[in-house]
């Protein structure tokens, strides 16, 4: 029993390994935001909405990342453990308009 | 629409060079036309069918579907590469020496035509599935000038389609001694590159939780968009900000296949 309660008292800590969601929306080819500020040195969950109606590659060669973004849906993307620093980011259908940058403090 | 040439161009680029090198690597095999022409066959009505799948695979597994369904299929690849290597270390210097008469009998190519087929289906798949969808929420934009977006996207597909049969009409000039040699490496190392973007898509699917992070950054000294960076990425998997798990692949994966291929080489050749 004693087992289970010191189990359980870990539990919240293991869900904290995760920071909590952070979100990015595509609209209009766009990123909304276009900035974006992490923690460092933790593994976080972004959840990226694409509003257009046209699918969108999330592409980030900083980060090491990338993932296709079907038109009118969401997707996940884990990040880091992120040193400090700028992590640009783009949307590789359309580069011209859909940039964007995440900070990690 | 340069830009959307330029787009479609990279999405076929790893495809079209995979097909160029097994296409080279297979020659003097019989029926390898009609295998390779099965294999783009299927892997394009795949790229459909997934393109069209695209939003329910990426809502799979909260989110992270498209990555599970790129590691897998990644991970196919990477597994037939690896044996088609070790089956190519027993019977290439056969092959080399029969290239220029009528080919190998059909009876120990056929099981290999096929993986290669299957092989070249997946790729063509997982790239065209890509290709698929930039051209199609193209072709859904109502704003004008969808339509030299598009024909951008047919030169970018042809300027695909040519490098690889350019790299195919290099590599066929290679002389029959060092023919097996070279496509051997390339698939080598094309399988190595292959292992490391499955751990990534593990990693960015949250899968593989450990060794996550960046190992080195090479990327002010070597940038992953420059033309350099752009070709050693494809064909050796060269990775800026490479993680520890993308090492870990990449190594395990070259070290198990030159492993096969050393167990495999044909010791029978001296004495014939």
């Amino acid at each position: 029993m004693k087992h289970v309660l010191l189990a359980l008292s870990l539990l919240p800590a293991l869900v904290l390994a995760i920071e909590g969601d952070y979100s990015l929306t595509i609209r209009n080819h766009q990123f909304v935001p276009d900035q974006l500020v992490v923690p460092a040195g933790k593994k976080i969950k972004l959840v990226i909405s694409n509003a257009d109606s046209t699918p969108e590659e999330f592409e980030s060669y900083t980060l090491n990342r990338e993932k296709v973004i079907p038109g009118n849906s969401k997707a996940s993307v884990y990040l880091g453990p992120l040193k400090p620093g700028k992590y640009e980011f783009i949307g590789e259908f359309h580069e011209a308009t859909a940039r964007g940058v995440i900070e990690a403090q | 629409m340069l830009g959307s040439a330029l787009i479609v161009f990279r999405e076929t680029l790893e495809a079209a060079l995979l097909i160029g090198i097994l296409a080279a690597a297979s020659r003097g095999l019989s029926g390898r036309n009609l295998w390779l022409s099965i294999g783009i066959a299927i892997g394009l009505a795949g790229a459909l069918v997934v393109a069209g799948l695209t939003g329910y695979i990426a809502e799979m597994a909260e989110g992270t579907g498209q990555e599970l369904f790129n590691a897998a299929v990644l991970g196919a690849a990477v597994v037939m590469l690896g044996w088609h290597n070790i089956w190519m270390a027993r019977h290439g210097r056969q092959m080399a020496a029969q290239a220029k008469s009528v080919g190998l009998e059909v009876q120990s190519g056929r099981r290999e035509m096929s993986a290669l087929a299957a092989l070249i289906a997946l790729a063509v798949l997982r790239e065209g599935s890509e290709t698929v969808l930039f051209l199609y929420g193209l072709a859904m934009d109502d704003r004008s000038g969808a339509l030299s977006m598009l024909s951008g996207g047919m030169f970018g597909l042809l300027g695909g389609i040519a490098v690889g049969s350019m790299l195919y009409a290099g590599l066929v000039r290679i002389p029959v001694r060092h023919f097996f040699t070279v496509t051997g490496a390339l698939i080598l190392f094309l399988a190595a590159g292959m292992a490391a973007q499955m751990a990534r898509f593990l990693v960015q699917g949250d899968v593989i939780q450990f060794l996550n992070a960046p190992l080195w950054d090479t990327s002010s000294v070597l940038p992953m968009d420059s033309f350099l960076g752009n070709l050693l990425h494809l064909f050796a998997g060269y990775d800026a900000r490479p993680s520890g798990i993308q090492l870990l692949f990449y190594t395990l994966t070259l070290g198990a296949i030159l492993f096969g291929m050393s167990r495999n080489r044909a010791p029978s050749l001296r004495t014939t």
